[in-house]
């Protein structure tokens, strides 16, 4: 077993939260993890990224090659696009649909939705609006996860299990929130799967 | 014990305090910074204090170590390649003179440069101080290796550098802790003969260390750094630090069977080279970092069993990945997808609300009604001045440049000769300069930036803020009534205006303080108020 994720963003947007639930349920599962992330320069509102790799075996690289990505988790819909010579050829592309804005040039929506539909069946998240739903904005990178939590190869069980410690010092509540996020998210990954 | 996820960062600092060191001195610089920080945050919950504030600059860094090496304890220095510059007389140098206490340099090089202004390989740095370099691939062996980087420089009596490249730095994987062990009592030593480096001393030191040089190749021999991987077939490959992870994984990937030396101390081990030179008909050799080694092992004349950065079997320049091994061992490309057009570059930027904005908003005021707005500049979140909308500086070399680079052009006729630097970076480097100015009584206006913190790094202390810079400028003999003080606000931008209209048309060396706290700090601390500034 071997599942290559890259998590794009923007810098601050908190890739490295879901990151770290990924890799906390992945090892509890007893698979190896390896992650390379982006820190310094571009963490000041430039594209960030993450490689993560899991497997049951050892893993050498600590970056993805080319065309062996099993999922693109994307908290942002252009930054999905940056790395898709990334994507395996029977790769799924989850992303974000809020577009982060701080640059001139950026394309329409309409161009983005394009590109994205070029991957094959994109799961589409509208985060910001559901996350609001499950209880506050800043849940929207739990919605992501849950949307993306299929392809992970992982149960979504240890990833609940992980939300949980990831965020037990927070507070019962906060962690109840952030499940209800990640299964508010998982929730519309079916459906999308389903209405195909 | 358990396995925990770290960075390899993180997994040299936890390897030298499991070594026992007595203390860190670092200045904060990417990829090494998360070192230092994950021993501070680490102090005082084990069996003993480590003591790790920041330091002012990386040579004072390297000295205070030495210094607590030759009182017989263990010290760790950590810095981003380009530090090692700063640092290279006092590292050089204790070459010379050797260690008493265990001293190993972890240097973080960058190479693509995704956070620096260069990519110099301190591999170079290594073999210019003839000293022992190890540079493991994983952040188990990181760990590992830390340990007995503390050994080798105890044994040879010699600093150790131990080198990792940004993707091992900040690439998180599983590492195992052995066994803590105490740190040194103290032991200070009367060795003039070897510390007091005058012309007698130092030559015998010089020679005692080429004489070293064969013991030193004969640890790399027998290193568990300098490893076979056994195969067949005419190609083999010369894998250093973590091309290694790179070659293995196509290596698998592909069922290949080629036999890999990995590389993981130096100087080179030369009986284990020459072994896969003889076995195979031609070698790649994979080096993340300058092709410092393929040019040696090439020599003069082209070394035509080589391949590798210097013929374009692999770039000349940047990080490694499976992909340019993938080619460089003529694998054939994969069809991939490709980045759409409509992808925009998204480079970083000044926060929304961050007081370098609003110094540049009155700056660039000022200085567009300049005939000459030349902006001499620094490192630092400022360096973000560079980019659109502010397009409001024109350098930004090296840290501390600002100044005297103002300075020259000053010299050589420029009106006005305007710096802009940050709090860190004029303690760092800036101080001095500024003296040469007031010695001359150059005509400079040296804008400080003061945002009370080491921001681009992630905010770590500075070595002096506030009125300590104030006091600073006063004792280097900046006039009382040309230092200045600012707060670079919106609501303040007229009268910001006004002072950095005078200062800039001052015939003398001048200091505008733009003071104002970084909003990312202020916001940490609002969210943990318990947190040390
Ligand atoms: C010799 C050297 N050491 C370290 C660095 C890394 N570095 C770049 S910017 C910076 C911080 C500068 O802080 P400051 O001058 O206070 O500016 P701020 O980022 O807070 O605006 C550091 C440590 C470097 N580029 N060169």
């Amino acid at each position: 077993m071997e599942i290559n994720i890259i998590l794009a963003g923007v810098g601050g947007q908190g890739i490295l939260t879901i990151a770290a639930v990924i890799d906390m349920a992945a090892l509890q599962s007893g698979l190896t993890v390896r992650q390379a992330e982006v820190h310094g320069m571009s963490q000041r509102g430039g594209a960030v990224q993450s490689h993560l790799r899991i497997a049951d075996r050892e893993i050498y690289s600590d970056l993805i090659a080319e065309g062996t990505a099993n999922l693109i988790l994307s908290v942002e819909p252009l930054e999905a696009l940056r790395y898709l010579p990334f994507l395996a050829a029977e790769g799924r592309m989850v992303t974000s649909t809020d577009p982060f804005i701080n640059m001139a040039g950026y394309p329409t929506m309409e161009a983005i939705l394009v590109e994205l539909h070029r991957t094959g069946q994109p799961v589409l998240v509208n985060a910001a609006e559901l996350a609001r739903e499950a209880g506050s904005v800043r849940t929207s990178n739990m919605i992501m996860l849950g949307a993306a939590a299929p392809f992970t190869g992982l149960a979504p069980e240890a990833l609940e299990a992980a939300i949980g410690r990831l965020f037990q010092a927070k507070g019962a509540d906060i962690v109840e929130m952030n499940i209800r996020a990640f299964r508010r998210g998982k929730l519309l990954s079916q459906q999308q799967a389903t209405a195909i | 014990m358990n396995k925990q996820l770290l960075l390899g960062a993180e997994a040299i600092a936890l390897g030298a305090l499991d070594a026992g060191i007595s203390g860190v001195y670092a200045y904060p610089g990417t990829p090494s910074t998360e070192i230092t920080e994950y021993i501070q945050k680490q102090r005082g919950s084990g069996t003993h204090a480590v003591r790790s504030a920041w330091s002012t600059n990386e040579k004072t860094a390297c000295e205070a170590a030495l210094g607590m090496s030759y009182a017989g304890k263990r010290s760790l220095v950590c810095m981003k390649h380009v530090g090692l510059n700063v640092a290279a007389d006092a590292f050089i140098n204790s070459a010379i003179t050797g260690v008493n206490g265990g001293l190993v340099i972890a240097v973080a090089d960058d190479p693509s440069m995704h956070s620096s202004q260069n990519e110099q390989d301190s591999r170079v740095y290594g073999k210019f101080a003839m000293v022992p370099l190890l540079e493991p691939s994983s952040q188990q062996d990181l760990y590992l290796a830390t340990r007995e980087a503390f050994d080798l420089s105890e044994s040879l009596k010699l600093p150790v550098l131990l080198r990792i490249t940004t993707r091992l730095a900040h690439s998180r994987s599983g590492v195992k802790e052995s066994a803590a062990r105490p740190e040194n009592e103290l032991h200070s030593i009367y060795a003039p003969e070897r510390f007091v480096l005058m012309p007698h001393n130092a030559r015998r030191q010089y020679q005692h260390l080429l004489d070293l040089q064969p013991e030193l190749e004969r640890r790399s021999e027998t290193s568990w750094l300098n490893r076979l991987v056994p195969g067949t077939g005419p190609l083999g490959v010369l894998a250093f630090g973590i091309a290694f992870n790179y070659v293995m994984e196509v290596r698998r990937q592909h069922g290949l069977d080629f036999p890999v030396l990995q590389i993981g101390q130096y100087p080179l081990p030369r009986k284990k080279i020459e072994a896969l030179f003889s076995q195979c008909d031609s070698v790649l050799v994979a080096e993340e970092g300058y092709p410092v080694y393929e040019e040696l092992l090439r020599g003069f004349f082209g070394g035509r069993n080589i391949r590798g950065r210097l013929d374009g079997a692999l770039p000349r320049t940047g990080e490694l990945n499976a992909d340019s091994l993938s080619r460089a061992l003529g694998l054939a490309k994969k069809e991939v997808l490709t980045v759409p057009d409509i992808v925009v570059n998204r480079p970083p930027e000044l926060c929304k609300g961050c007081g370098h904005r609003d110094l540049y908003e009155a700056l660039t005021t000022v200085m567009n009604l300049q005939e000459e707005h030349h902006v001499f500049s620094d490192i630092g979140c400022y360096t973000l001045g560079a980019l659109p909308p502010f397009n409001a500086i024109h350098t930004c070399v090296d840290m501390g440049a600002s100044i005297t680079m103002a300075k020259g052009a000053a010299d050589a006729g420029l009106r006005p000769a305007v710096a802009v630097i940050g709090d860190s970076t004029f303690t760092h480097s800036g101080m001095t300069g500024l003296l040469d100015a007031v010695n001359d009584r150059t005509p400079i206006c040296v804008i400080i930036s003061d945002n009370d913190t080491t921001a681009m790094t992630g905010g770590q202390n500075s070595a002096a803020n506030g009125s300590r810079i104030l006091a600073i400028c006063r004792g280097l003999g900046v006039e009382e009534n040309h230092i200045r003080t600012i707060v670079p606000l919106k609501s303040h931008l007229a009268e910001n205006i006004a002072v950095l209209s005078e200062e800039i048309a001052y015939d003398g060396v001048s200091v505008v303080i733009a003071e104002r706290e970084c909003i990312e700090s202020a916001a940490r601390k609002k969210r943990n108020p318990a947190a040390k500034a």
